[in-house]
């Protein structure tokens, strides 16, 4: 068992593209924890999404040994954190599991949303904090111009920051020095009962569930039943290892220790990350502090543009929440869309990773109806219920007052369109909070409600600022709101995919719209289609496909009826994806499209 | 009723709009060409012998580039194989030019008793636009010709060219209803795959635009006493092209030459027969292997009654229900949805009284739609 005071267990923390993972990398590559063949870019961000977008998911982390100068061998325990909005409570998790944080920060950038919100969190979670100043080999570094912003806007202490270059590996040394001086090594009792912080948790096809683990106090073995204490459940361990980052089998993980277990477990489900686990015999008193079942916040409806797809995206479903017990999801049948599932997620980008996940692993095609949030329904008779669907909205006259979520949201922008962001902001009926500058930077704290942000917020936060703004939130509670269910209906017959909950404000708008752009996409047929919006009974907009005049033209030449037999073979193979409104037949292309340009 | 459709694959230049099997060739063997369309008048005889020949149509290409001599050679093989009808209706192809309308005379003497003459237009700069080869005038002669000597002919025109509007139309159908004889086809412009005018960008016309001048057409030809009996196609009552009606109430035909479609049916199996596109190829089938057929597939009941309804509803008279039952085995009303006959019936775009199922007016315009709704 290492001594204690030889072990240090910390976490990099940063904005996305900052530099967190290559300074991962060159640490990994410092201490000899790979060899350079093994050596990809990288190496901790195992998921080829994951590498692309240059945001880590998973936590993932890696056990170093780091001779000193000081002439003792350290295990340095190095924690790799998602990094993104949607993570922050994994992130939160990762941070209890560790005594102090590289804060890094990207020179030619400074202190940006995410920066921000993670320096919080760490402060949160009593964190030594060693600001690493990255990117300094680069033309447009301005160390001095960070600095400040780092004890201006976050308010620690830089003067003792490390100035590195994560790329050439320059100053990597001065990080590792400054981490074994700065960080106080973890406290712990071998001989008390075993209390283990669940940190994170993925599904392996070969070893069941792994679960990502630091041992407070006692020790975890090989075949000790252990029990999770939010659940009860019990297991019996397994395997016991470490990250060199390869899974390495070890005999037992003490007080202080970061490494896996596996007790053949089949879901990640069971693993609620933030659990503690203790000895199944033996079991500690209290659990850890802090534990939370995650929540969706999100919800958004996946319907695979062909049907025969169904019960693919089912399968694949399945095999995503064995590895992500964050995202949930029901079966639901749309008039409009047929079959699909109603999905609930962390947040925007979560969404868009299980996607493009279900859509490139699973090869399927799929269409997602607009986000929308969980609003809270007081009902006449005194009940309150959540609404995860604006389809499922009961009847207006059930219901006495709606609540929905708000934000508190942080922006960074350059001062010159900082006009841009505010009016953004208000728009979205956004209180300000706080308006703070450093530097040519401005920091806009507000309060929005998150239901304006799932509408195209992002890529108008993105437009407004040219991609120099950037933006972090957390959730902020409820509160009541003047909110309506637009439904969009097509010959009188609603259909639900595109029906939505707004503010009565800009619900006509909205409503508007829609009916526009389903009135260019929906052909014309042998009868008239009326589309409308409509607030309850009352119609707010309404839009005419005309009926159609002629669509025969082709000449029948020498018995060749080749071209005709085509086109009614094609007409036979559409049908399959009409769906029926009164009178009318209308592809269900035309409201995958509809969808879609939502996403422009 | 039974029909042949004899494909002659050339012509002098290939028109921009044209998607049909047509070549332009430097020296044609007609003694080639006589011996394999022969060789294939023998192997379609001897495969559905004892029928009567009602009707002959010779199409393409260009068939009136065709020697007369050689059009009465084909003529008479195929009556030396099969039975002709006393009335036998012997259609050629023929293009309104000069040369050709000298021979309209030694044509009606092979023994084609009907020419379909492809005018397509009256206007010397949409005929340039078209990319034919004859001027206004020359159709004009041309036409003088065939009706001193033909008993019949149709002529065929091509509307809603780019920018042409519904007045334009007008004046032009009225300067055609004074040339014409018994009938009238009149398409619209479509722009098809393959063509120059699709390489070109050549825009169709929209939708509205096809529409009035679809109106005109109906509306002038109605009272010319050319009633339409089939969405592109208007004739003096008794005066339908024998031929076509064989396509399109689901009779037997076969196709000779290049490209040619048949549809022939023998203890009770009817088949669907699509003979080589490629002349040089066709030519080259017939002689070593002896027979011209790419592919020959067998129809179902389904496949049958598809065919009759997308077919017999393009004309004014619809689908009879005895014909119906003896090409696809059951009733209108038991292959029918009753609840896509009835939304139609009762939108007005088709009528069925338990003998005969017809698109209206208003039906046939929007046919593909109508079909759509009653055979998926």
């Amino acid at each position: 068992m290492t001594d204690l005071s030889h072990i240090r267990n910390f976490a990099i923390i940063a904005h996305i593209d900052h530099g967190k993972s290559t300074l991962a990398d060159r640490l990994i590559e410092y201490c000899g924890g790979l060899s350079n063949r093994e050596m990809t870019e990288q190496v901790l961000d195992s998921m080829d999404i994951e590498r692309e977008r240059g945001i880590t998911i998973k936590a993932q982390t890696v056990r170093l040994k780091y001779n000193a100068k000081d002439g003792v061998t350290y295990t340095l325990n190095l924690m790799d954190t998602p990094g993104h909005v949607d993570f922050s409570y994994e992130v939160s998790r990762s941070l209890a599991a560790c005594e102090g944080s590289l804060l890094v920060v990207d020179t030619t950038q400074g202190v940006e949303a995410q920066t921000l919100a993670n320096a919080y969190l760490a402060i949160e979670a009593d964190h030594e904090i060693v600001p690493v100043l990255n990117k300094i080999d680069l033309q447009a570094s301005e160390p001095q111009r960070v600095r400040e912003q780092i004890e201006e806007v976050i308010g620690l202490d830089a003067s003792e920051a490390v100035e590195i270059s994560a790329k050439t590996g320059m100053g990597v040394e001065d990080v590792l020095e400054a981490l074994i001086e700065k960080l106080p090594p973890p406290k712990g009792s071998q001989e008390d009962p075993l209390k283990a912080l669940l940190v994170d948790s993925w599904y392996d096809q070969y070893l069941g569930v792994m679960i990502l683990v630091r041992v407070v106090d006692g020790t975890l073995k090989k075949g000790q039943k252990v029990r999770l204490m939010s659940s009860g459940a019990t297991h019996q361990i397994d395997q016991v290892g470490i990250f060199t980052p390869k899974a390495t089998q070890v005999d037992e993980l003490g007080p202080g220790a970061i490494g896996y277990i596996t007790a053949s477990i089949k879901t990640a489900a069971e693993t609620p990350v933030g659990d503690t686990i203790t000895d199944a015999a033996r079991p500690a008193a209290e659990p850890l502090g802090g534990f939370q079942p995650s929540v969706p916040v999100v919800f958004s409806s996946l319907f695979p543009v062909d049907a025969a797809d169904f019960e693919d995206l089912r399968d694949s479903l399945a095999k995503l929440r064995l590895n992500d017990a964050s995202f949930v999801y029901e079966a639901e049948t749309s008039a409009a869309l047929g079959f699909g599932f109603r999905c609930g997620f962390l947040g925007l980008l979560h969404l868009e990773i299980i996607q493009e996940r279900l859509e490139r692993e699973f090869d399927l095609d799929l269409i997602t109806t607009a986000p929308s949030v969980v609003y809270r329904l007081h009902k006449t008779d005194g009940s309150i219920t959540e609404l995860h669907n604006p389809a499922d909205m009961p009847n207006p006259t059930q219901i006495t007052t709606i609540e929905e979520p708000w934000i508190r949201a942080t922006i960074l922008v350059p001062d010159e369109h900082l006009g841009g962001i505010l009016s953004l902001c208000e728009d979205r009926r956004g209180e300000q909070v706080e308006l703070t500058y450093a530097g040519a930077r401005a920091m806009a704290v507000y309060r929005l409600p998150l239901n304006e942000v799932v509408f195209d917020f992002y890529d108008r936060l993105k437009s407004t600022s040219r991609g120099y703004a950037s933006f972090d939130y957390q959730m902020d509670g409820y509160a009541e709101s003047d909110l309506v269910k637009v439904s969009i209906l097509v010959n009188e017959e609603p259909v639900d995919a595109l029906s939505f909950v707004a503010h009565r404000r800009v619900a006509e708008g909205r409503g508007r719209m829609i009916c526009q752009r389903l009135k260019d996409l929906i052909p014309r047929q042998l009868f008239r289609i009326a589309i409308q919006a409509a607030i309850g009974g009352k119609v707010i907009a309404r839009e005419t496909v005309s009926a159609m005049r002629k669509d025969v033209t082709a000449k029948c030449y020498g018995g060749d009826i080749t071209r005709k037999r085509k086109l009614l073979e094609k007409q036979k193979k559409g049908k399959k994806r009409m769906r029926q409104f009164g009178q009318v037949e209308i592809p269900q292309s035309a409201f995958l499209a509809a969808l879609r340009m939502g996403d422009d | 009723m039974f029909g042949i459709y004899l494909h002659w694959p050339f012509c002098e230049s290939k028109c921009p709009y044209c998607d049909f099997n047509s070549h332009v060739a430097a020296e044609i063997d007609v003694a080639a060409w006589r011996k394999a369309y022969f060789s294939e008048i023998g192997r379609f005889a001897s495969l559905n012998p004892g029928r009567e020949v009602t009707s002959i149509f010779f199409g393409g290409g260009t068939p009136s580039l065709m020697p007369p001599s050689l059009i009465a050679d084909l003529i008479d093989e195929i009556g030396n194989h099969w039975s002709l009808d006393k009335d036998v209706e012997i259609t050629a192809e023929a293009n309104p030019g000069s040369s050709e309308a000298a021979l309209f005379e030694d044509f009606k003497l092979a023994g084609v008793n009907r020419l379909s003459i492809g005018m397509q237009s009256l206007n010397d700069d949409a005929l340039k636009f078209l990319g034919r080869r004859h001027s206004a005038a020359e159709g004009r002669a041309a036409i003088e010709a065939a009706r001193r000597v033909m008993p019949r002919y149709s002529l065929d025109l091509i509307y809603a060219r780019p920018g042409q509007s519904a007045k334009d139309w007008e004046l032009e159908l009225t300067d055609a209803l004074g040339l014409a004889g018994d009938h009238i086809s009149a398409y619209q412009l479509t722009i098809e795959p393959g063509t120059d005018f699709h390489r070109q960008r050549i825009p169709a016309a929209d939708e509205d635009i096809g529409a009035d001048l679809f109106d005109v057409t109906q509306r002038m030809l109605e009272d010319a006493g050319l009633p339409a009996y089939e969405i592109s196609n208007h004739a003096r009552p008794g005066a339908e092209c024998r031929h076509n009606l064989v396509y399109w109430q689901g009779y037997d035909y076969v196709g000779l030459g290049p490209g040619a479609h048949g549809r022939l049916t023998n203890d009770g199996i009817t088949r669907r027969i699509q003979e080589i596109r490629d002349p040089a190829r066709w030519m080259n089938a017939v002689e070593t292997k002896g027979t011209g057929t790419q592919k020959s597939e067998r129809l179902d009941a389904g496949e049958r009654r598809d065919e009759l309804l997308l077919m017999g509803l393009r004309l004014t008279d619809g689908v009879e229900n005895d014909r119906f039952k003896s090409v696809s085995g059951e009733t209108l009303e038991d292959a029918l949805d009753p609840d896509a006959v009835k939304l139609l019936s009762d939108g007005g775009f088709l009528t069925f009284d338990g003998q005969r199922l017809a698109a209206t007016p208003e039906g046939l315009r929007r046919l593909n739609a109508v079909l759509s709704r009653l055979l998926t």
